[in-house]
């Protein structure tokens, strides 16, 4: 190919070497490299003053006892032994992984059966599929807010009513201790699933229809034709999607905050809310710098491990 | 790629060999117990994905709506909610959801179009390092930065200015989104080099070549980052929660706690305040359901 326009932009050295160039290049050129920088002018700015000055700032806090009108302090770790000895974050921390595993395994298997109770080109099913996406779509503060009175605990709250009618309940869903951490993963299953549900469909157009037929040949069962045929198939698309969805739960924040507060009685605190009501309610800006500083590190460790596993699985 | 896998799911007819192995489970396309088996299964799954949605209609413009008594039909019909919701500031509210969104998404897609622009069609000397950064952005979301966000927002570094209780306290912040600006230049780079050789040798500017030879290139992945982005912004809950004032800064998402707890009226205006933020996402989706789709497929291919 010829050399792309572009080029010369880039290496204005070449340019030099290859002896004079004309004067009207050389202006463009340097125009050119003009333009690609201001093109990131915008990025570069809202990047640094909302993105990593308050990175910085939060790595320098986590390292200070912050009182507002003393001054601050430096204090080395102690911010992060606070943490890490802090009876109440190390709870937080398994009932983030609780309710990330729960919400991530629980959304992948509804979303799976979804996609094979839906897939199909008719007309009714692609309305259907359209129609169970809205939870998706709707704004997370939205669902919680429209789930809080389904969970309504009395006997004649809208799920206990139906609970009641095949014997069961009534529960106390988000009010009870036992209860509350597993309601919240089903509000993140029943919001998570749909849109698992979009990517397995997409995955399922792609397994080759003869397949389907030789199997059905050979007298293979349904069962076997899923387990050998078509989970085989969906495995890539899937792992990265879920082990990243997987890592994102850690910071899980709205639906709990909306649907509980991290209550009753601290049974479904996380670390996001835990952070946020020390942050924000007790001021405690230093401990929960450090809190937010370690739950960064650890998200930043997982996504590039998985990254880097994807890619040299891709490369093999 | 990701394109075409899409549009076979929805449309293109299957060469009928044997329809029953054109589903993993090989529905029956013919009347019978598989298939009104099947019927009965998406009943229920559009019972519990959809009915939800409808109680919380009915309940919004019912008089008597409460969480014990809850239809799908609203028993006595009354605009009251709303009249109540408008008193507890519901349009204030919904103005400043709307203009954050609007705001912020204009703002997000221009910043994100440029920089994709640069990192998608020029070679220069840093642009790994600048690659490296927008993906560290990813890595930055208002959850984890949130505390020193909101000191940053009260009191900008070198301006000094506070920019909390405005809507630009939320603007500004989500204008910058690495997802947007990877999809953008994802897009871009597929563009063939030859029609901006073209458009240079006619003497075509920076500018111009952006926006009238690339951009016009770009409409599905303009689709895709706007629906994104939109659901990106509208879904803010923390950041519009640390960049207040007071509550009348308030988004709508963020407000409903407020309306939920007025205990005056009951909470039928929780479900009408809930109602007014559905429609705009719901708008949005129906208008742009192809490129949600589209990105949410690209993205697995992708990973």
């Amino acid at each position: 190919m010829t050399t792309t326009p572009t080029r010369p932009a880039s290496l204005p050295a070449p340019a030099r070497r290859n002896g004079p160039a004309p004067q009207s290049k050389v202006r463009r050129n340097a125009k050119q490299a003009l333009a690609i920088w201001l093109f990131l002018v915008p990025a570069a700015v809202l990047g640094l003053y909302f993105k990593f000055i308050p990175m910085a700032e939060g790595i320098r806090l986590s390292f200070f006892k912050v009182q507002p009108f003393l001054g601050d302090v430096f204090v080395g770790f102690d911010n992060y032994l606070s943490v890490l000895t802090d009876a109440r974050f190390m709870e937080a921390l398994g009932h983030t992984v609780v309710l990330g595993a729960t919400q991530t395994l629980g959304a992948l298997v509804v979303g799976f059966v979804l996609a094979l109770l839906l897939e199909g080109q008719a007309r009714s099913l692609w309305i259907l599929r359209t129609t169970i996406f809205l939870p998706v779509v709707t704004a997370l503060a939205v669902v919680g807010e429209i789930w809080r009175i389904l969970y309504f605990p009395t006997a004649d709250g809208p799920l206990n009513s139906i609970l009641g009618w095949v014997g069961l309940g009534p529960l106390q869903f988000l009010n009870g201790t036992d209860t509350a951490l597993w309601s919240i993963a089903v509000v993140g299953i029943w919001s998570g699933a749909p849109y698992n549900m979009v990517i397995i469909l997409a995955g399922l157009t792609g397994v080759d229809r003869s397949l389907y037929e030789s199997a059905g040949v050979d007298g293979a069962t349904i069962w076997q034709r899923l387990r050998y045929i078509t989970l085989p198939a969906l495995r890539p698309s899937l792992v990265i999607v879920l082990t990243l969805a997987a890592i994102r739960s850690l910071r899980s924040f709205t639906e709990v905050y909306v649907l509980t507060g991290g209550g009753p009685a601290g049974s479904t605190e996380v670390w996001m809310t835990r952070m946020y009501s020390l942050g924000f309610q007790r001021n405690d800006i230093g401990v929960a710098s450090a809190a937010a500083v370690l739950l960064l590190v650890v998200t930043l460790l997982l996504t590039v491990g998985t990254q880097l596993l994807a890619k040299r699985k891709a490369a093999r | 790629m990701s394109q075409t896998a899409v549009k076979t799911t929805q449309r293109t007819p299957k060469p009928s060999a044997g329809a029953r192995f054109d589903t993993a489970l090989g529905w029956s396309p013919r009347f019978g117990p598989n298939m009104a088996l099947r019927i009965v299964l998406c009943a229920l799954v559009f019972c519990i994905f959809a009915l939800p949605f409808v109680a919380i209609i009915s309940g919004a413009f019912d008089r008597n709506s409460s969480p014990t008594d809850i239809s799908l039909l609203p028993k006595t019909f009354t605009l009251q909610n709303f009249e109540a919701a408008r008193q507890q500031g519901l349009w204030g509210y919904l103005l400043n959801s709307l203009v954050v969104a609007g705001g912020g998404l204009l703002l997000q897609m221009t910043v994100s179009v440029f920089a994709a622009y640069s990192l998608s069609r020029k070679k220069f000397r840093g642009q790994a390092l600048v690659l490296l950064l927008v993906l560290m952005t990813m890595m930055l979301p208002e959850e984890i930065i949130g505390i020193p966000l909101s000191l940053v927002l009260g009191d900008l570094p070198l301006l000094g200015i506070s920019l909390r209780g405005t809507v630009l306290a939320v603007i500004l912040p989500v204008g910058i989104w690495g997802f947007s600006i990877f999809i953008m230049s994802e897009f871009m780079k597929d563009i063939p080099a030859e029609i901006e050789e073209a458009a240079r040798l006619d003497g075509v500017g920076e500018f111009r070549m952006l926006f009238a030879i690339i951009l016009p290139l770009c409409k599905p992945a303009l689709g895709v980052i706007g629906i994104f982005g939109f659901m990106m912004v509208w879904d803010q809950y923390l950041l519009p929660l640390i960049a207040a004032n007071d509550p009348s800064d308030y988004t709508l998402t963020v407000a409903l706690a407020v309306l939920r707890n007025d205990t005056t009226v009951g909470p039928g205006v929780l479900l009408a305040g809930a109602l007014m933020a559905m429609i705009p996402s719901l708008l949005v989706y129906l208008f742009l359901q192809r490129s949600m789709i589209r990105g949410i497929t690209s993205g697995a291919t992708k990973g």
